[in-house]
């Protein structure tokens, strides 16, 4: 039997937020299964090749996964770009991201081959979409924040995109979770993971968080400067033991 | 990071992309980690039209020495041509401005 199996890649079309069609990119193991899903929420660069990778990378580990493009109402184009189209439009609704989570979720649900559980992982504001999901659904098993930024918000920072402080929901947090954070990154500060940790604490939560030194934001950024090798590599292996707990039949 | 500092301004004008140029209607400014340059936090500046496909862009990304530079490049500029535009135009100088000259 050879080492690597092989994989099957495609985009498909899910019902997203409001009933509006998105694309989503899925990789799936070869074989009957079944498998663990994970849901992969794209950062704020947007539906980028990192992501695309990132999908695969679940997929040759044994993971159904899918990575959907939150930012396909922005128009068609390079990533790059429609991210840029977001930003100058602030940014996209928490609302929005979890109604087009959720499709994803649900897809994963309907997968003959999928074992039941599911995770959902995201880095940067990936990571905060991730943890809001975990704590306004109930239909995942396991969450990845991955220095996912502004879970920490003060006042003047919320607005109609963004109502609440991801923090303040922690309290209804339905599923354990893992943080990845740099110490030298400054958002999410050291400071603010404290108090995201101290907020988990009060509410009795199940997370383990890992916390780097030597490295900042991006840590698994492996085409960008932040890329902290070492570090990225423990870091996989703390997420990969983390869903394979959570996530196992 | 995953900063919250982003700046948004009307524009007027032209951008170039490839061999084509397109009119704007706003200039993002923002600081966050950069997206293609080798660099880690960075200025970014993006012209873009709103109303047209996300292509409709020419992007920047800055240090943030090298923005400071533009800015103070761009205030002199400015100031000059402020300057030029109330001689020429006969609106009456600033009198600061006249002296500066």
């Amino acid at each position: 039997m050879a080492f690597y199996k092989g994989m099957t890649c495609e985009n498909v079309t899910l019902k997203g937020d409001q009933g509006t069609p998105i694309t989503a990119y899925v990789a799936k193991p070869s074989g009957s299964g079944p498998f663990p899903g994970v849901v992969l929420v794209h950062h704020l660069p947007g539906w980028s090749e990192l992501y695309i990778e990132t999908t695969r990378r679940f997929a040759h580990h044994g993971y159904l996964a899918i990575c959907a493009n939150l930012y396909e109402r922005a128009g068609e184009g390079n990533p790059d770009d429609v991210a840029a189209k977001v930003r100058a439009d602030g940014g996209i609704a928490d609302a929005q991201m979890i109604g087009d989570t959720e499709a994803a979720v649900k897809w994963m649900r309907a997968e003959p081959n999928h074992n039941g559980k599911v995770g959902v992982f995201g880095s940067c504001s990936g990571g905060r979409h991730a943890f809001i999901y975990a704590c306004q659904r109930k239909d995942v098993d396991a969450c990845a924040d991955l220095w996912g930024g502004r879970v920490v918000m003060g006042k003047e920072e919320l607005n109609a995109k963004t109502p609440v402080a991801p923090i303040e929901m922690t309290k209804d947090l339905g599923c354990p979770l893992i943080g990845i954070f740099g110490n030298d990154d400054r958002a999410p500060s050291p400071e603010q993971v404290n108090q995201h940790e101290a907020e988990l604490k009060k509410h009795g939560k199940p997370y383990e968080f890992y916390r780097y030194d030597g490295a900042g934001h991006g840590i698994f950024y492996w085409h960008r400067p932040l890329y902290r090798p070492e570090q990225a590599m423990d870091g996989w292996s703390k997420v990969f033991a983390f869903f394979g707990k959570h996530l196992a039949k | 990071m995953c900063t919250s500092i982003i700046e948004i301004a009307p524009a007027e004008g032209m951008a170039k992309r490839g061999d084509e140029w397109f009119s704007l209607s706003h200039t993002v400014v923002a600081y966050d980690h950069a997206r293609h340059a080798p660099l880690g936090d960075v200025i970014t500046l993006d012209f873009i039209n709103a109303g047209l496909e996300p292509g409709a862009r020419a992007g920047i990304e800055l240090t943030l020495e090298t923005a400071k530079e533009l800015y103070a490049a761009l205030d002199r500029a400015i100031a000059a041509a402020e300057l030029e535009e109330a001689e020429v135009r006969g609106k009456g100088a600033v009198p600061s401005l006249v002296r500066a000259a």
